[in-house]
C-alpha cells in the first residue's frame, strides 16, 4: 500500500510539472488568428492529458527499477502475479471513454474552425512551382503578396497549376493542400495585425523549401488604402513596361527553369529568344513572337521546343494581357 | 576468384547485370524498330529502364539458385528434403533452406540497408545544421531524403523478417518454416530488390518523398520508376514471408502449445504476418498504376485525363498506414517476450497483450486517411477518421499497463537487452502520447506535414522496433554463435544512443510546432530555429557514434566474444533449454509444452518437457 501511495503522489506531481514545464517553455508561434485560438485551445487540453498518461507511466517504470531492482547474489524470481482481469478492464474501458471524448471534442473543434461568414471577402489562390499568386475579383487586383483586413473572414478558394501544394501560415494554424484539378477552401480569420509567410507543406519539387509568399494583416482601413492604391496602380498602367515584366519574372516562378543568360535550364532560355527561328521537337520551327510567347505562356503543351520534351511547364491561365505584354516587353530586352 | 564465382550472390549480382542488360537492350531495339527514340537521358529510355529493371531482378534469383528446386520438380527430379549447407561462412552467401542462416540473412541484409539510410540521414542533416544552402545541391537533398524513407522501411521489414524467420520456429518447436523453398525464395528477392531502389540515385533521383505522391511523381527523372519498381519487388517478399509464418504457427507447434500457450512474440508474429498478407498488395498496386500513367499514358490520377490524385492517396496509405504496425508489433513482442525474464515475474495479463496485437492489427487496417486530413478529401471522411485513428490507442495502453505491471514487485536486473527493452518502452511512450495530437483533426491541421510528425514517426519506430531490434539482437546473439556480445560497450551503445534519441525527437516536434516543414532543404532563418538544428544534427550524429559502437561489439564478438553455451538468460523458453549455437534441425527431441510460458516465481513449474522422442 505504502508503494502505491508513494507513486500516486509522485505521478500527480510530475503532471503538473510537466504541463507547468511545457506551458512555460511555449509551444506555439503567435496567435494570429481565431482559428487558432480553437486550435490552441484543443491542444492544450491534448497537452494536459498527455502530462498526466506520460507521469503515469514513467514514475511506476523508474521506481519499480529503483525499489524492485535485484539485490546482488539474489537468484530468486518476483512475485507469482499473473494479471488482475479488473485492473485490466479499467484501462481499457477508460481510455476508451477518453478517446471518444477527444474525438468529440475534435469534431466540435473542427467544425469552429470551419465556420462560414456569410460576409467573408473571396480571395482566389494559384499555387504553382514554385510561387503563390492572389487574385481579388471583388477589386479586380493581382498581386504575389496576400494582404489581408484584419477581423473579417477570408476565403480563399485554391487552385494549383501543377503539383499538389499545401497552404500553411504557422500562425494562423491552418493547412490546407491544393489540389490540381480541384478547388479547395480555406476559411480563415486574422485578428491580428502583422507580417507572415505562407509556406508550402507538401513537397512540391526541387525548390519546396523556398515557395513562400508574404501574408500581410493590416486594419480595415489600411486594407482600404492598399485597395484603392492597387486599383489605381493598375489602371495608370500605360503600355507595357519591361521593369514590370522582370518583376513578374522573378514572382510568378519563371526563372526556375528559364535564365536570361544563356545557361541551360529545364526550360529555353530567353536570352536572345526574341524574333529568333525555334526549332520544335515536331521538327518544324516558329518565329518567336508575340503569338507564340503568349500561346507558350497560356498553353505550354501546344508547341514543344526540341530537346525540352521530358519537361512539362504549367499553363499560366491567369494572367491579364498587361502582363502577358510586360513579360513580352522584357523579353524583348533580353538581347 | 573460382571461391568467389561459386558464391550465390556473387552468381546472383552478375546475373542481374546481364538481365538488366538484356531487357534493356531487347526494349532499345524494338523501339528502333518503331522508329521510337532509342536512346534515352540516362542512356537508355525510360521504357527500357523499367523493363530491364524487371527481368534483372529474375535473372538474380534465377541466377542464385532460388528457383532450381521448383525447376527440377517440375522436370520430374528429386530433390532432398533437407539441403545440407556447407560449414562455413559461405553458407550465408548462397541459398540455403534452413531457417536459421535465412534469419541471419535478412537480419544482417537488414543491418546493411539501415546502415546506408542512416548515412544518407547523416548528410543531409549536415545540411540541415544551419540554414542556407551549404553542401548539396536541391535536387541531391530532396533524393537522399526520399530514399532514407524508403530504404529505412525496406531495412525494418527485413529486420522484421529476421527476426520473425530466426525465432518462431524455435519457439514453436518446429524444425522449420512450412515452406522453406518460399522461405528461401522470399528472401533473395529483397537484395535485388534493394539494388534497383538504390540505383534511382544513379538514374537522376527522385524528389518525391518515400510517398511518392502523383502527379510530381509523374513529373520526376527516371530514377523514380526504380524506386517504385524497387519497392513493388520488396513487397513480394513481404506477403510471401507473411504468408509462410502464418502457416508455420498454423501447422507446426509442439504438442500441447495451445493459442494461448504461445510465446507472446509468436502472437505478434502473426499478427503482423496476417497485416503483410493482406495489406501490402495495395503499395505495390498504387506504385504501378503511377509507373503505368508514366509509361502508357493512363490517366488514373491526372485530373487532366478524368483522373484523381486524392485516390492515389487512398491506395498508397490503405497499405502504408498498416505497414507501421508490421514493424512495431514484433518490437513490441520482442519487449513482452523479454520483460518476464529480466523481471522474474509472469508477464501481466498476457491474454490481454496477446489480444491487444490483433487489436492493434485490426483496428489499424481502418485509420489510414489519418494521413490524408488536409489532403482535400470529402470533409466529412475526417470525423470517422478521428475516431477510429485515437481508437488505436486503447490496445496500445493496455500494453503500457501491462509492461509497467509486469515490472512492479519483481526482482528486476538489467543487463544490456533489458536496458533496450525499458529504452523501447520509454521511447514508444513518447512516440505514443504524441501521436493523439495529430489524430485529433483540429490540432493535425497544424501539426501535419511538419517536424512534429516526424519527431513523433522517429519516436514510435525507434521504440517500436529499433530497440527491440538492438534488444533481439544482443539477447539471442549467444544463441546463433554460442558466444555473447560485451556487456560493456553493449552498455556505452545505449547510453549514447538513448539520450541522444530523445533529444533530437523532442527537438524535432518543438521546431515543427514553431513552423518547420517536413521533406524542406533549407528553412527560414526568420524561423529562429537554427541552433535546435544544430542540435538535432549533433544527435543524430551521436546515434551514429553509438551505432559504431554497436557494430564494433558485434562483429568482435562473432568470434572473440565470451563463450556462452548455455541458459545465460535463466529463461524459461524452450530454445535456451539446449545449448548453444542452436543445431542446424533445431531440437535433437521434441518436447510438449506442458505449462505456462511466463510462469517465473511459481515453484517447480516448467513450460517444456522434452518427450525422449526424436523429431
Amino acid at each position: 500500500m505504502r508503494h502505491f501511495v508513494i507513486v500516486g503522489v509522485l505521478v500527480l506531481l510530475l503532471s503538473i510539472l510537466t504541463f507547468w514545464g511545457l506551458e512555460a517553455v511555449g509551444l506555439m508561434p503567435v496567435q494570429a488568428s481565431l482559428q487558432a485560438q480553437t486550435v490552441d485551445w484543443m491542444f492544450r487540453l491534448e497537452m494536459a492529458v498527455i502530462s498526466f498518461l506520460f507521469a503515469l507511466i514513467v514514475v511506476p517504470l523508474v521506481y519499480s527499477l529503483l525499489v524492485f531492482r535485484r539485490k546482488p547474489g539474489d537468484t530468486s524470481d518476483g512475485e507469482h502475479i499473473e494479471g488482475n482481469t479488473r485492473l485490466e478492464v479499467t484501462w481499457t474501458v477508460l481510455p476508451l471513454i477518453t478517446v471518444l471524448v477527444f474525438s468529440y471534442l475534435g469534431a466540435v473543434t473542427l467544425g469552429e474552425t470551419r465556420r462560414l461568414d456569410p460576409n467573408a471577402m473571396v480571395v482566389n489562390v494559384t499555387a504553382f512551382q514554385w510561387g503563390w499568386r492572389f487574385e481579388y475579383p471583388d477589386y479586380g487586383i493581382q498581386s504575389n503578396k496576400l494582404y489581408l483586413p484584419a477581423n473579417r473572414q477570408v476565403v480563399l478558394k485554391m487552385n494549383s497549376n501543377d503539383v499538389i501544394h499545401s497552404f500553411w501560415v504557422p500562425e494562423f494554424r491552418i493547412k490546407q493542400d491544393v489540389v490540381p484539378g480541384r478547388t479547395t477552401e480555406y476559411r480563415i480569420t486574422p485578428v491580428r495585425i502583422g507580417e507572415y509567410k505562407v509556406r508550402c507543406a507538401e513537397i512540391c519539387g526541387a525548390s519546396h523549401a523556398y515557395m513562400e509568399a508574404p501574408v500581410v494583416v493590416v486594419s480595415q482601413t489600411d486594407f482600404q488604402k492598399w485597395v484603392q492604391e492597387s486599383v489605381a496602380a493598375q489602371a495608370a498602367t500605360s503600355g507595357p513596361d519591361p521593369k514590370r515584366g522582370e518583376k513578374l519574372y522573378n514572382e510568378l516562378g519563371c526563372k526556375a527553369c528559364h535564365s536570361i543568360d544563356g545557361s541551360k535550364g529545364v526550360g529555353p532560355t530567353w536570352k536572345g529568344l526574341w524574333g529568333e527561328q525555334v526549332k520544335l521537337s515536331d521538327g518544324t520551327t516558329v518565329v518567336a513572337d508575340e503569338a507564340y510567347i503568349i500561346e507558350s505562356i497560356r498553353q505550354p503543351q501546344a508547341k514543344i521546343v526540341a530537346g525540352f520534351e521530358q519537361q512539362a511547364m504549367p499553363a499560366f491561365t491567369t494572367l491579364t494581357d498587361a502582363e502577358l505584354a510586360d513579360l513580352i516587353a522584357f523579353i524583348q530586352t533580353l538581347k | 576468384m573460382k571461391k568467389i564465382l561459386s558464391l550465390g550472390l556473387v552468381r546472383g549480382l552478375l546475373w542481374q547485370i546481364a538481365g538488366t542488360a538484356a531487357g534493356a537492350l531487347l526494349v532499345t531495339g524494338i523501339r528502333a524498330l518503331m522508329g521510337l527514340n532509342p536512346w534515352g537521358s540516362f542512356l537508355f529510355t525510360e521504357p527500357a529502364w523499367v523493363v530491364g529493371a524487371l527481368t534483372g531482378v529474375i535473372a538474380f534469383v534465377w541466377g542464385v539458385g532460388a528457383l532450381t528446386d521448383w525447376f527440377k520438380w517440375a522436370l520430374g527430379e528429386e530433390t532432398p528434403e533437407h539441403r545440407e549447407d556447407p560449414p562455413g561462412w559461405e553458407k550465408y552467401f548462397g541459398v540455403s533452406l534452413d531457417h536459421k542462416v535465412i534469419g541471419i540473412q535478412y537480419t544482417v541484409t537488414a543491418i546493411l540497408l539501415l546502415l546506408v539510410g542512416g548515412l544518407f540521414a547523416l548528410i543531409f542533416r549536415l545540411e540541415l545544421a544551419a540554414s542556407g544552402m551549404q553542401f548539396i545541391s536541391l535536387q541531391l537533398y530532396n533524393t537522399l531524403m526520399s530514399l532514407h524513407g524508403m530504404v529505412m522501411i525496406v531495412g525494418i521489414l527485413l529486420g522484421v523478417a529476421g527476426v520473425m524467420n530466426y525465432l518462431v520456429p524455435m519457439l514453436i518447436g518446429a524444425h522449420d518454416m512450412a515452406f522453406p523453398r518460399l522461405n528461401a525464395f522470399s528472401y533473395w528477392i529483397a537484395p535485388p530488390a534493394a539494388i534497383v531502389l538504390l540505383s534511382s540515385l544513379a538514374l537522376g533521383g527522385f524528389d518525391t518523398g518515400w510517398t511518392g505522391y502523383p502527379p510530381l511523381s509523374t513529373r520526376s527523372p527516371v530514377g523514380i520508376q526504380m524506386f517504385f519498381i524497387g519497392v513493388w519487388v520488396a513487397g513480394w517478399s513481404s506477403i510471401l514471408g507473411g504468408l509462410n509464418l502464418i502457416a508455420t504457427v498454423m501447422r507446426l507447434r509442439a504438442k500441447g502449445m495451445t493459442a494461448f500457450r504461445m510465446p507472446i512474440l509468436v502472437w505478434a508474429s502473426v499478427a503482423t504476418s496476417l497485416i503483410s498478407l493482406t495489406a501490402t498488395q495495395l503499395i505495390g498496386l498504387s506504385f504501378q498504376l503511377v509507373m503505368f500513367q508514366r509509361l502508357l499514358g493512363m490517366g488514373f490520377f491526372d485530373p487532366a485525363k478524368g483522373g484523381n490524385p486524392i485516390l492515389f492517396q487512398h491506395l498508397f496509405w490503405f497499405y502504408s498506414h498498416p505497414a507501421v504496425y508490421v514493424f512495431i508489433l514484433p518490437g513490441l513482442g520482442v519487449v513482452s517476450e523479454l520483460l518476464p525474464v529480466f523481471v522474474r515475474k509472469p508477464l501481466f495479463g498476457y491474454r490481454w497483450v496477446a489480444m491487444s496485437s490483433l487489436g492493434i492489427a485490426l483496428v489499424g487496417f481502418l485509420v489510414w486517411a489519418h494521413h490524408m486530413f488536409t489532403s482535400g478529401m470529402n470533409e466529412y471522411l475526417r470525423v470517422p477518421f478521428m475516431y477510429s485513428t485515437l481508437l488505436v490507442a486503447v490496445p496500445t495502453g493496455v500494453k503500457f499497463f501491462s509492461w509497467v505491471a509486469t515490472l512492479w514487485k519483481g526482482k528486476i536486473e538489467t543487463p544490456t537487452p533489458m536496458l533496450f527493452v525499458l529504452g523501447a518502452i520509454v521511447v514508444f511512450l513518447m512516440g505514443g502520447l504524441s501521436g493523439p495530437p495529430n489524430g485529433v483533426v483540429t490540432t493535425d491541421l497544424h501539426l501535419h506535414d511538419t517536424y512534429f510528425v516526424v519527431g513523433h514517426f522517429h519516436d514510435t519506430m525507434f521504440g517500436g522496433y529499433i530497440f527491440p531490434f538492438f534488444a533481439a539482437i544482443y539477447y539471442w546473439f549467444p544463441k546463433a554463435t554460442g558466444r555473447r556480445m560485451s556487456e560493456k560497450l553493449g552498455k556505452l551503445h545505449f547510453w549514447l544512443l538513448f539520450p541522444s534519441f530523445l533529444v533530437m525527437t523532442f527537438l524535432m516536434m518543438r521546431v515543427g510546432l514553431l513552423g518547420m516543414r517536413r521533406r524542406i532543404a533549407d528553412y527560414d532563418p526568420a524561423l529562429g530555429l537554427d541552433f535546435w538544428h544544430l542540435l538535432i544534427t549533433i544527435s543524430a550524429f551521436l546515434i551514429a557514434a553509438s551505432v559504431l559502437v554497436f557494430l564494433y561489439n558485434f562483429f568482435r564478438s562473432i568470434k572473440h566474444g565470451e563463450p556462452a553455451p548455455g541458459n545465460i538468460w535463466r529463461s524459461r523458453s524452450p530454445e535456451w533449454q539446449v545449448p548453444s549455437p542452436m543445431p542446424v534441425h533445431n531440437y535433437e527431441e521434441a518436447f510438449e509444452v506442458v505449462g505456462e510460458p511466463y510462469d517465473y516465481g511459481l515453484p517447480g513449474s516448467t513450460y517444456i518437457r522434452f518427450n525422449g522422442k526424436s523429431h
